[in-house]
Formats: C-alpha cells, sequence, structure tokens
C-alpha cells in the first residue's frame, strides 16, 4: 500500500472505540466493581464490601418474585408468540389451499402482513399506555366492554391477572415480527418440497406439522432467543402499566425495575450494580444454553 | 367453479377458518389503536365512564392543542426529533467506519476490537444503567442531549458494526482494487467507493436504529431527569409515560390521547409508505 494503512485504520476506529469504551465498557467494568462495594452514591466514599450486595440481593423477596416473573415469561412469551406467529405465516403463505400442486397464500395476506407487522414500529411505553385503557377494571375498558357482551362481570385485569395482562401485551406486540420473519423462511422453502407432499395427498395440517416446521427449526431457534431476551426486559411495560410500577405488591416486577429504582431512584449504586450483574449473567446463561440447543436437531435443506 | 369448490369443500372450510382467524387478530391489532384515536375527542367522563366503543360525542381538535402546547408535546416530539437524527446518522457514519475497517483491514488487534465491539450484544443495558449514570454526570452531560446523544452512539454501534462489518465482506475487491489503482486515497475509496456499494446494508441498518432509538425509554428515562428545567429535554416517550402515570381522574385525559395519537400517527404513516424497507430492516438481524 503506499499511503499508510496504520493512520487511516487508527483514525477510522479511534471515534467510534472511545464512545464505546466510555459509556459500554467502562460502565460494564464498573458495574461488576461496583457492585463489590457499599456506594450509595451520596458520599463519595465507599468500602469494599465483597459479595454482600449479592447477600443481600438472596435476601430480597422482591428478586426472587421478579426471577420467578422472568421465568415465567421466559416459556410463556417464546411459545404463545411462534405458535401464533407460525400459524399466522403458513395461514398467510399457504391458507388460500393448493392450485395446480403450487400452494398459495389466503386473499389480503399482504394487508395482513402490514397490520401484524405494525406494533412492531410503535414505542413500547406508547402501547403500553393504550393498553392501560384495554385493560380498565370497569365497563370503560376495551376489554371488559367485550366480556360484558358474555355476561362475564368486569375483570381486574392489572390488580389481579397483571403479569398475564403484561404477557398478553408482549405477545401482541410481538406476533407480527415473527409472523414476517416465518413467512419469508417459508417463502424460501423450495416449491418442490410442497408440490411432492401435495402429490402423496398430505394435507395441509399434514404438510404444515411434518414439512413446515422442520424445516423453518433454524428460524424458530432464532426466534426463541430474541423473545427470551425480551422476556428479560419488560421494563417499559411494567412501568406505565403495572399498578405502583410492578406492583401490586410486587405482583409484576421485573429486575430491569429493581435495578431501576434501586440504581436511579434512590442511588444505592452498589446494590444495584449488583442486581444487573445477577440479570446479565442470567440472560447470558440463556442464551449460551438456547444457543447450544440450537446446534443439534438442525434440519438442512 | 361450482364443481370445483365442492370437491375441496374439506379445504374450503379451512380456508374460511383461517380468514377468521387472520381477520380477528388483523382487529385485535387495530382496536386500540382506533380507540386511541377516538378517545382524543372524547372527555374525561366519556373516556371513564362511556362504552369504549362508542363514538365521541363531539369531534373538535381542541385536545391536540392542549397536548402540543399546555403538556408539552411539541416540544417533546421535536426534542426526540433532534436526538434520534442526529444520534442515526452518527451511529451510521462512525458504525460504517468502524465495521469497514474491521472487514477489509488486517492489522494487530483486528480481532480483538472486533470482539469487543459483538461483546457488547451479549450484555443486557440494565447490566451498566447505575454506572452510565455516573459516568455521564460526571463528563457534566446529564439532562443534556449531547450526552443522551453519545450514549444512544455508543450503545447502537455492536449491532451496527456486527451486521455492517458482515456486509462489507461481501463486497467485491475488483472494484476496490481498481479504485486504489486510480490513486484514490484509503478514505476517498471508503465514501466514494464503498459506501455507496454499501447502501442496501446501510438503509436496512439505518432504519433499524431510527425505529430503536426512537422507541427508547429507559436511556432517557435515566439520563434526562426531570424539574423544571430539565423536563423541557425530555424525549416524547418519557414524556407520554410521564403524562399517564401523572394523570388521575381530574387529569385531563382527552390530552393523553391526543397526545399518544401524535406519537403514533406520523410512526403509522412512515411505516405504509416505507413498510417493505422497514419490515426488512427489523427482520434483517434475525436473518443474519
Amino acid at each position: 500500500m503506499r499511503q499508510g494503512k496504520y493512520p487511516f485504520v487508527i483514525g477510522f476506529l479511534i471515534a467510534p472505540l472511545a464512545l464505546y469504551g466510555m459509556f459500554v465498557l467502562r460502565p460494564i467494568a464498573a458495574a461488576v466493581q461496583v457492585s463489590m462495594t457499599n456506594w450509595s452514591g451520596l458520599s463519595p466514599n465507599f468500602d469494599f464490601v465483597g459479595l454482600e450486595n449479592f447477600q443481600k440481593l438472596l435476601d430480597d423477596d422482591k428478586v426472587w418474585l421478579a426471577a420467578r416473573h422472568h421465568v415465567f415469561l421466559l416459556v410463556t412469551l417464546p411459545v404463545i408468540t411462534i405458535a401464533l406467529a407460525l400459524f399466522f405465516a403458513f395461514l398467510l403463505n399457504m391458507g388460500g389451499g393448493t392450485r395446480g400442486g403450487m400452494m398459495t397464500g389466503v386473499w389480503g395476506s399482504k394487508f395482513y402482513r402490514v397490520v401484524f407487522f405494525l406494533p412492531q414500529v410503535l414505542a413500547v411505553v406508547i402501547v403500553g399506555v393504550i393498553f392501560g385503557r384495554v385493560y380498565a377494571p370497569d365497563g370503560s375498558g376495551v376489554l371488559n366492554r367485550f366480556l360484558e357482551l358474555f355476561g362475564v362481570d368486569p375483570v381486574p385485569f392489572m390488580a389481579e391477572y397483571g403479569l398475564w395482562s403484561i404477557l398478553g401485551v408482549l405477545v401482541w406486540q410481538a406476533v407480527g415480527f415473527y409472523v414476517v420473519l416465518f413467512a419469508a423462511g417459508m417463502s424460501s422453502i423450495p416449491a418442490e418440497i410442497y408440490e411432492a407432499a401435495v402429490m402423496d395427498g398430505a394435507s395441509r395440517v399434514t404438510i404444515f406439522f411434518r414439512v413446515t416446521i422442520p424445516l423453518l427449526m433454524e428460524t424458530v431457534k432464532v426466534a426463541w432467543v430474541y423473545l427470551g431476551i425480551l422476556a428479560m426486559d419488560a421494563f417499559a411495560l411494567v412501568m406505565v402499566l403495572s399498578i405502583d410500577e410492578g406492583g401490586p405488591d410486587g405482583a409484576t416486577t421485573v429486575l430491569p425495575v429493581q435495578i431501576y429504582k434501586s440504581g436511579i431512584r434512590e442511588s444505592d449504586y452498589g446494590y444495584a450494580s449488583a442486581l444487573g450483574v445477577a440479570l446479565a449473567v442470567f440472560t447470558i446463561i440463556f442464551a449460551v444454553l438456547s444457543l447450544r440447543g440450537g446446534k443439534r436437531n438442525a434440519v438442512e435443506h | 367453479m361450482a364443481n370445483k369448490s365442492e370437491k375441496r369443500s374439506g379445504a374450503g372450510v379451512l380456508n374460511k377458518l383461517s380468514h377468521v382467524a387472520l381477520a380477528v387478530w388483523a382487529i385485535l391489532i387495530i382496536y386500540p389503536l382506533i380507540f386511541t384515536f377516538l378517545a382524543a375527542f372524547k372527555n374525561n367522563t366519556e373516556i371513564f365512564i362511556g362504552n369504549p366503543f362508542a363514538l365521541p360525542s363531539h369531534w373538535d381538535f381542541e385536545s391536540f392543542g392542549r397536548a402540543w402546547t399546555e403538556a408539552k408535546v411539541g416540544t417533546y416530539f421535536l426534542n426526540s426529533l433532534i436526538v434520534v437524527s442526529v444520534s442515526t446518522f452518527g451511529t451510521m457514519l462512525l458504525g460504517a467506519m468502524a465495521a469497514y475497517v474491521l472487514a477489509r483491514y488486517e492489522f494487530v488487534g483486528n480481532r480483538f476490537i472486533y470482539f469487543l465491539f459483538i461483546a457488547g450484544l451479549a450484555f443486557p443495558v440494565y447490566l451498566a444503567l447505575t454506572p452510565l449514570y455516573i459516568v455521564v454526570q460526571e463528563l457534566g452531560l446529564l439532562g443534556t442531549h449531547t450526552g443522551l446523544i453519545l450514549v444512544y452512539i455508543a450503545y447502537s454501534l455492536p449491532f451496527t458494526v456486527f451486521f455492517l462489518a458482515a456486509f462489507f465482506k461481501t463486497l467485491p475487491n475488483a472494484v476496490a482494487e481498481a479504485a486504489m489503482i486510480d490513486g484514490a486515497s484509503h478514505t476517498k475509496l471508503f465514501f466514494r467507493v464503498m459506501m455507496p456499494m454499501a447502501k442496501p446494508g446501510l438503509i436496512s441498518i439505518t432504519i433499524f436504529n431510527i425505529i430503536g432509538q426512537w422507541n427508547q425509554y429507559v436511556l432517557p428515562v435515566s439520563l434526562l431527569p426531570g424539574g423544571a428545567e430539565g423536563q423541557e429535554k425530555w424525549l416524547l416517550t418519557q414524556g407520554i409515560a410521564n403524562i399517564s402515570t401523572a394523570a388521575g381522574y381530574q387529569a385531563d385525559w382527552p390530552a393523553l390521547f391526543a397526545a399518544l395519537s401524535i406519537a403514533i400517527i406520523p410512526m403509522i404513516i412512515v411505516y405504509t409508505i416505507f413498510q417493505r424497507q422497514i419490515q426488512s430492516g427489523l427482520t434483517a438481524g434475525a436473518v443474519k
């Protein structure tokens, strides 16, 4: 190379690396350090307290509640979202039956695709505020007014079924994304495979379970990891939708909410950082386990 | 025709059921949004006691005016616009520069730096939330748009670098070599040749970043504290969340719903126009 390669490389890397180091890497390293101190933020002095914060964390009822809620979401959110999305994607791609041995999508599939994906571009916070009225505990709530038609008494959604209600919003928002993802995956499955299945007289139900799903397994696993990471978050929804930001009485709290409350609100930096470390460990274990599991049983096409 | 459909009557029933299932989900998506828009025209009584499926008794845009000025949604909207435009531009410029160098140049530490960026993908933002707050405070950037913009860029870099590095690797060498023989400098090669060639990838990831940053909540709510002066700096998501949590029964609910409509409608319009690009932009990450 005629001109210096290194000056160019350094010139291009220095700004991104500086920002990234300052605002991402340094805070991550600091989180681990601070988690072992009793820094309250009020005084500049703090002591190294070892694993005391982690001990406190294990004795904190709210943390255990939050962890249980994450486990609940970790199971329900991916299962329900993926099942619905696969179903809708299949209907959109192949619900129209067979025409000349080819599977076709239902009428209006383009419209459905656009509508289903729409919640994805809306801010979670805004969706949360809207669902405050959807879940209103009396006849002025959209859902309760609808249930009234069937003679159901008003349900206090957020007070009694808070976590399920939050799950409902998460699913509502996520499904469309995976419909688009799966539909794209389905349309890349070679038509001959379907033609052969149709020739053999396979019904659409059989085709869905025996052909489509096995061939989409890789995409489904990616979806699983993404939805799992979503289940570890839920911060914005819990903050705006639940009663008392994670209540009533911790019934909908999640770790990010606990981190925000003890770190930003109460300036309990040491403890909040310990919670952050716990959440990160939890997330990384989940991601590694699901990616590991994903390596096996892959079907090639 | 009749003959054909009779033959496949089983398929016909299935077809109808498919339509019902799809239509039900479409209504579930659309109705809450229609409700929001209608509620902007209702009054507090209609919202709190009335039938949520009823139309408003009056049609006037007063609540929109109140939301825009009194509830400061206008200010929040412009703040979001400023922050997201600058930070997305910064993310794309710095992300593309880093990704390009990492993808197409061999140098000592390349793998290590690439790995550093990718590692950022594994950590939830909440891990570093408290120390980040302290870092921003120490720099005197707490409560400033500059601070938030720099943080947005930093947190968007891992995915942007990851995605674009993969994209730059796929670009052919021949064009780059020809440009070098013509005497183009490395910088010129990047801006004049490589960036235009990478356009499809750049568009996808730009859309991804705009939507992600526009919808951000935890970062502004942590780094732009309130107070009389601080509130002027707030972004749309945080402003609306505040109106909704501060609002009791006496509060101006029509204005809240007007605010929600103001936040939603531009997104719906932009989405309808660019839905193809937006869908591929947002799903691009999962396809990789």
